[in-house]
């Protein structure tokens, strides 16, 4: 929408941050395992679903950044 | 089987009467001349952010997703969990790509990615190839959507023999042919917003309301055979499940948006603005496709597989019925109506926009190149209203005279192979550096490699790998679009040395990509 995000070629170094959550979501070892629970849901399963909300928020924030 | 439940059974006429009438109707919403392909095929690319919302969730969170994957947690435990880091992964890519692709789309008036790649490099042939793994990758997909029809119809209480147990699926798909062909993609656009409120309310209720009856979270648990509650920690001298599961992620992300549907949903889009804004927004649905899943656990601790009521179900539809008796089990007749309509207008949704988007491909990149090259547009959104038919009609005599369990194994196929347009279509949006004859030739050693495995481990999506004494049990749509991208790297030095032609002309400039 605006030109100099044109300009630059649509990059942006804020993308970077989108790798977070490949490593975090992506390596098992981080997460297949029972404790910590919440409310009685193993981590292996809550650790999933926070992440599902960390990277909404995250590309959320990406857009508002870039789209200035 | 059990009885018919006339309660639920009415809720589920009334509301599939409803959206009948919504989908003819939406044939007015934000009118446009139908007989444009872009008008029929993209809903005049004027759905905003929140429509497109509706229907990019529709077309990826399918009624089959809400049924397989808890089906997959009841069966086999943790391994189904891998939708979420799936559904997580997919959305930078839709982020990144997919609004540079729509740029380029609208600037030249494509409505597929084959019209695109044709565009880009100029090869006909390689746009054919796009085009048929487009269409053999989605037919399959329409044939299981038909299947959660047939699970919630079954589960209502309706059951015959020969035709007559079919005739509830038979109606279900005249009523979709019909509107699709009438109204084109603003059937399922409008009907996409119905269906998610539906499934939205069953989701959250049942996510309340269930682990209350079962007396928590912790019990539900408890219930579920330790084995199954984590990944398989990998021996010595292999990734074993830790590997599958994070290729399976990854790869299906890749491959999701390559699917015709999705694409066709992203190119209706008003703005490129909208789609970014939607990478933000769907990960709304990816929450409810974690609380799906752990239905499977649920319907594991309510013991639905044991009770006598609901073993007709499981002997016909194996654990793809845990949904469906778990709803039965827990919720009065009236709420399980809503719940299963959800479910069966959650099929009709992703079914309309993949019939429409495998005939836009047949229209644009094999009728218009190959049968008659100068159709007016009249005849060409007419050839699409045909092909629309004819597609469904398929996926339809598929699942009624085919066991389901092809139609599995087919789409299962149909991910390793349209994962091969890759090259041509994400990294195509970022560079023309390829040779088309050598993005061709990539695309013939992925999809004939990716069978080959495909059928070495009897038709599972995880191959082991063995190099150097470690073995890389890994989804073999990454592998195999590994192997693509070696062989176009490869040969398209070789090639552009030795052809003395000059390489096709490029129709798009580096400014169409962008806003």
């Amino acid at each position: 929408m605006n030109s100099e995000n044109t300009k630059r070629g649509g990059w942006s170094w804020w993308y970077l941050l989108f790798v977070v959550q490949f490593v975090a979501v992506l390596w098992p070892p981080f997460y297949n395992s029972i404790e910590p629970r919440w409310i009685g849901i193993p981590f292996f399963y809550w650790y999933q679903m926070l992440w599902v909300v960390i990277s909404a928020v995250t590309t959320a924030v990406i857009y508002l950044v870039t789209s200035e | 089987m059990q009885d018919v439940n006339w309660i639920a059974l009415s809720i589920f006429v009334l509301l599939f009467g409803l959206i009948t009438w919504l989908g003819f109707a939406a044939a007015r919403w934000r009118k446009g001349d139908l007989d444009l392909l872009h008008e029929w095929g993209l809903g005049g690319r004027r759905f905003g952010t929140v429509v497109t919302w509706f229907l990019v969730g529709g077309d990826v969170y399918t009624a089959y997703t809400f049924i397989a994957v808890p089906a997959l947690a009841f069966g086999a435990g943790a391994v189904a969990f891998f939708a979420v880091p799936y559904t997580i992964v997919i959305y930078p890519f839709l982020f990144l790509v997919f609004p540079r692709l729509w740029n380029v789309c609208r600037k030249h008036g494509y409505i597929t990615s084959g019209d695109f790649v044709r565009g880009r490099f100029g090869n006909r042939w390689l746009a054919l190839a796009i085009a048929v793994t487009g269409i053999v990758a989605t037919m399959p997909y329409i044939a299981l959507q038909l299947v959660g029809i047939q699970v919630v119809v079954g589960a209502l209480g309706i059951s015959g023999t020969g035709l007559a147990a079919d005739l509830p699926l038979i109606i279900a798909f005249m009523v979709l042919a019909a509107f699709t062909y009438s109204s084109g993609l603003r059937a399922p656009a409008s009907i996409a917003i119905v269906k998610d409120i539906l499934i939205y309310i069953t989701a959250f209720t049942a996510i309340i309301v269930i682990p209350i009856e079962l007396g928590g979270f912790a019990k539900i648990f408890a219930a579920v055979p330790p084995q199954k509650l984590l990944l398989a920690v990998p021996g010595p001298n292999t990734t074993g499940a830790y590997g599958s599961y994070a290729t399976l992620a990854l790869g299906s992300a890749l491959a999701l948006f390559l699917y015709p549907h999705c694409l066709t949903g992203i190119l209706s889009a008003s703005s490129s603005h909208a789609i970014r804004r939607n990478a933000a927004m769907l990960p709304g649905y990816s929450f409810m496709l974690g609380l799906l899943a752990l239905f499977g656990f649920f319907a594991i601790a309510a013991g639905v597989a044991n009770l006598p009521e609901y073993a007709g179900g499981f002997k016909q539809f194996g654990n793809n019925f845990a949904v469906p008796a778990l709803l039965l089990h827990s919720f009065p007749s009236w709420f399980v109506g809503i719940a299963f309509s959800a479910i069966g207008i959650g099929a009709l949704v992703p079914a309309a926009i993949m019939s429409i988007a495998a005939a836009n491909l047949y229209t644009r990149n094999i009728h218009r190149e190959f049968i008659n090259k100068n159709p007016s547009n009249q005849q060409e959104s007419q050839m699409a209203k045909w092909a629309s038919l004819i597609v469904k009609f398929g996926a339809l005599v598929f699942i009624l005279f085919v066991p389901t369990q092809y139609a599995i194994q087919l789409q299962l196929l149909g991910g390793i192979w349209i994962i091969q347009t890759l090259p041509s279509v994400m990294l195509g949006v970022y560079t023309r550096w390829f040779n088309d004859w050598a993005l061709l030739l990539g695309w013939a050693a992925g999809i004939f490699a990716g069978t080959a495995m495909a059928v070495a481990v009897n038709l599972k999506p995880a191959y082991p790998l063995a190099l150097g004494g470690y073995t890389f049990p890994g989804y073999i749509a990454v592998y195999t679009v590994i192997l693509n991208l070696v062989v176009v790297t490869v040969l398209t030095p070789v090639l552009n040395a030795l052809s003395a032609r000059r390489m096709p002309v490029d129709q798009t400039a580096a400014a169409d990509y962008f806003a």
